[in-house]
């Protein structure tokens, strides 16, 4: 798919890679933009979540053809300055241990955000299941999406 | 490439071209300052030692050496170092320290050992430092020393109200003798400023925005991607294979058969390293590279290929009865004690193997050039990987440069070389930098998993219910066969080695005590599994204590501490001693956190379980209900723990989080199989590790010390299965024996 156009973080990027290309790997390989992690390529682990027209999508079973002209959203661009309240949340909670599955955590938790800025913590575990963590910092992400939540609004 | 790496290959080269010895050796003495021999116009940098660089800009670096895999050994390192140098905070920058094993010790990770390592050397290094700033100020304003102190980032002369900052008094300390490391006075614990004190991590920030750099994200120029085809069995080898059709995928660029490597021997030290080879598929994209693999045809010999989970624990139950290989502790006559009690209890306990699954999968990145190889990993032990890929390219270490990068995570798996090995070997087939990823499917079946284990024991009680004998059969696969020689082998003291913590030290008291051990051979690779012997010794010790208890009509807390001596050090001299006054306050302490003993709702339970690993003590109670249909539900984990001194509270806090979790995933769900010598999980949708719905509410309690820190990344997992297996027995009456639970064996009938 030569010449295709994939909008990323608001910037316009011709790619050339073949439309089955999964985006995550257009993100890494092709644009550099290693901050969305792969963990399973399966869209068991949630690592690879990108926002498409600001739905948390996995972006290993995303292919880049399907994407269209949808605005897609990686954690680089989640804020411009680190200023999401999820981010200054994850950071007052100290969330991340090794950190590695973070950005798919954050996004998913920003989806989560918008569609239900005041979620009941059964409703956090329901939208955030999808995400593993093997650090396991299951708890401060509860504690961090709830204080963003709260100051965020 | 990072800043990081930038100043790091400056230091690699400075420290490889023979010319700047002098640098080298200032760089590492540490008891001696000097000056840099540098040229007109470039700044002065005060560095007393190998840790510590300040700069005339008041700019403090501080070089880490453990690596970062989620345990936060940056932030602790630093605030260990900066206390004693009296540092301004907000001053400080860590960068990784180079690996340069000439100048640096302790490139390397494992047993829980970061922090305990990183106390005595770091503390030495502030003040070093220090003593040097204070000396150098005092010879600036021409007055004795003891009338200068220091404070926050500078030195002051309160008599006269004169204050210098250390970034003023760079050009001095670099040309003094700078005292000595060994005997320079170190803080009391009561003007620690840092040390104790909960400080947010130095690499949060950057772990909320993607800019983080693990080893799967280096990118360098020209940089290509390769993935690898393996034998799915164990003891398996290549064929042949047909990569017509591989090569025909866009962006392939090359396919070549990856050798095995086996034994390694460097100089006295050799091991086996357990790659067993197989085919690179080598592409300009990871998804090409994946492409291309799925169109490989190869031909594998399967080897053996026949081993099954069923047929290992045939052997495993065999050898629980056969005559041992090894006796390692053999006190008293339990036999005779067992046979004179007024009750005896038998119990048998099972644990399977299990998976690191990292979430980042192994992956290593080479550069191999004409005068140097370059190596970027995400790994647990930098110093060995130059020495191992030193070996394998018969090029002087000098020449390997390598990058240890964030892991995301480790818990063991990264103490492997395997996939550097690999990596190495696809790249110097070409003249680019080469990535090799291992998907999630090549992780989950390459692993070096847990040993499985099998428990057998029995415990005898008096008609008072006090313990009269205690016997501990460990039967299991032990870690030590997939590394060492035939030589090593032999011994079957050595072969037991890996496989005795946490059983061979505990704290309860009996005259007769006897712990021994059986091997199983299995073709299943296995290793080091955060907390290691302890992850199921842990689990057998604890849950056997708890049958005893009730068997013995007591309350298992109760129990505990009257089998616990108040004060007293029990050792064998294999490990640390034992405390049993520090073990008995935080089973005190985790009971009153945990309200033991008052009343629960029906189908609720409460277990206990308390160990000790890696010199810290950790009680877990457990709070559990169990569904109609034997499912349960962890609702809550109360956790006291004593690592001596904390030196980061809220990094301690979350190592206890996560070692909970971490555990709780195996007790719930998780197992490795195997079948025709094949691991038969592959993702996790097979190999179910804990979600957030599953984690339960945790409270940690630290129990205020000023010993010596101990380890945390790994004591918070032993004691936490049984603590749930017993709350289980509490709620339910039935004893877990095997985890993961079968909920089968709980639902009501």
């Amino acid at each position: 798919m030569a010449g295709t156009r994939l909008i990323v973080n608001g910037q316009s990027h011709e790619i050339d890679v073949a439309g089955e290309t999964p985006l995550l790997w257009v993100l890494r390989d092709t644009l550099g933009l290693t901050g969305t992690k792969y963990g399973c390529g399966m869209g068991l682990c949630g690592a690879c979540t990108v926002h498409l027209a600001g739905d948390a999508v996995r972006s290993c079973q995303t292919p880049v053809g399907s994407v269209g002209s949808r605005k897609v959203t990686t954690i680089e661009g989640l804020s411009p300055d680190r200023s999401h309240p999820l981010q200054l949340a994850w950071i007052a909670e100290q969330v991340p241990q090794c950190g590695y599955c973070q950005s798919g955590q954050i996004m998913q938790a920003a989806a989560l955000l918008t569609q239900n800025p005041h979620p009941t913590l059964e409703e956090i575990n329901r939208a955030m299941n999808g995400n593993i963590c093997r650090c396991a910092t299951y708890q401060r992400i509860r504690r961090a999406i709830q204080r963003a939540a709260q100051e965020g609004a | 490439m990072s800043t990081e790496t930038i100043a790091n290959r400056r230091e690699f080269l400075k420290a490889t071209t023979g010319s700047s010895a002098a640098y080298i050796l200032g760089f590492c003495l540490p008891g001696r300052a000097h000056a840099e021999s540098r040229s007109e116009g470039e700044a002065a940098i005060f560095k007393p030692n190998a840790w510590l660089r300040i700069t005339p800009d008041d700019r403090i670096t501080i070089l880490v050496e453990n690596p970062e895999m989620g345990q936060g050994p940056r932030t602790m390192e630093a605030m260990i170092l900066a206390d004693e140098l009296e540092a301004d905070w907000s001053a400080i920058r860590v960068e990784q320290a180079p690996v340069i094993p000439e100048i640096y010790h302790h490139l390397k990770t494992g047993g829980s050992g970061g922090t305990e390592w990183a106390w005595d050397n770091l503390r030495q290094a502030g003040a070093q430092a220090r003593e040097t700033l204070v000396s150098a100020a005092a010879e600036r304003w021409g007055v004795a020393k003891a009338d200068c102190r220091a404070s926050n980032g500078a030195v002051l002369h309160d008599p006269t109200k004169r204050r210098f900052t250390y970034g003023a008094l760079v050009e001095t300390a670099s040309k003094l003798e700078a005292v000595k490391a060994d005997a320079v006075p170190l803080k009391a614990p009561s003007e620690f400023r840092f040390i104790g004190k909960p400080r947010p991590r130095l690499d949060v920030p950057a772990k909320t925005d993607g800019s983080a750099k693990f080893g799967i994200d280096v990118r360098a120029p020209n940089m290509l991607f390769a993935v690898m085809a393996r034998c799915p069995q164990f003891g398996g080898k290549l064929v042949s294979f047909d990569a017509a059709a591989a090569k025909a995928v866009p962006g392939v660029r090359a396919v070549f058969e990856v050798p095995p490597i086996r034994w390694l021997q460097m100089g006295n030290f050799g091991r086996d390293i357990n790659s067993a080879g197989g085919v690179a598929v080598i592409s300009d994209s990871t998804w090409a590279a994946l492409k291309g693999r799925q169109t490989l045809k190869v031909s594998w010999d399967k080897g053996a290929g026949d081993e099954t989970t069923e047929s290992l624990r045939k052997q495993l139950l065999k050898q629980a009865a056969a005559p041992p290989s090894y006796v390692a502790v053999n006190q008293g006559d339990v036999l005779q004690a067992l046979a004179g009690s007024s009750k005896k209890v038998e119990a048998t306990y099972e644990l399977p193997f299990q998976a690191h699954a990292t979430m980042e999968p192994m992956n290593t990145t080479v550069h191999v050039r004409d005068d140097r190889i370059e190596v970027w990993s995400p790994t647990q032990i930098g110093e060995i990987h130059r020495q191992e890929i030193a070996q394998l390219a018969g090029t002087p270490p000098e020449k390997v440069l390598v990058h240890m990068m964030f892991c995301g995570g480790s818990f063991g798996r990264r103490y492997q070389w395997d996939y550097v090995a690999q990596a190495w070997q696809v790249a110097k087939e070409m003249k680019q930098p080469v990535q090799l990823l291992w998907t999630r499917e090549d992780d989950m079946q390459h692993d070096f998993y847990r040993p499985y284990s099998y428990h057998r024991m029995s415990g005898g009680l008096d008609e008072r219910g006090a313990l009269t004998a205690w016997s501990h059969r460990i039967v299991s696969t032990p870690i030590r066969a997939v590394f060492d020689s035939p030589e090593e082998l032999k011994d079957p003291k050595h072969v037991a080695s890996q496989e005795l913590s946490g059983a061979r030290v505990i704290p309860y008291e009996t005259a007769n005590f006897r712990l021994d051990y059986a091997p199983v051979h299995s073709v299943v690779p296995r290793a080091w599994w955060r907390s290691v012997a302890s992850s199921f010794n842990g689990f057998a010790v604890e849950c056997f204590v708890d049958e005893l208890a009730h068997a013995a009509g007591r309350d298992p807390y109760e129990f505990r501490l009257s089998l616990v001596p108040e004060t007293q050090k029990v050792a064998d001299g294999g490990d640390a001693p034992l405390d049993t006054s520090r073990f008995r306050a935080v089973l005190k302490l985790a009971a009153e956190k945990a309200g033991w003993g008052k009343p629960l709702p029906a189908g609720h339970g409460r277990g206990l379980a308390c160990f000790y690993s890696f010199d810290s003590y950790i009680a877990h109670v457990a709070e559990v209900s169990v569904k109609e249909d034997g499912t349960i539900r962890v609702n809550r984990i109360v956790s006291a723990v004593d690592c001596g001194t904390a030196v980061n509270p809220d990094g301690v806090r979350a190592m206890t989080e996560g070692a909970i979790n971490y555990a709780l995933g195996p007790v719930l769900t998780g197992e490795i199989t195997v079948k025709d010598g094949a691991v038969e999980q592959s993702n996790f949708h097979d190999y179910q590790v804990l979600r957030i719905d599953q984690a339960p509410d945790i409270e940690v309690y630290i129990v205020p010390s000023n010993e010596k820190p101990g380890g945390m990344g790994e004591p918070g997992v032993p004691p936490l299965a049984p603590a749930v297996s017993n709350a289980v027995f509490a709620a339910t009456g039935v004893r877990l024996r095997r985890l993961p639970i079968d909920p089968q064996g709980l639902r009501k009938a």
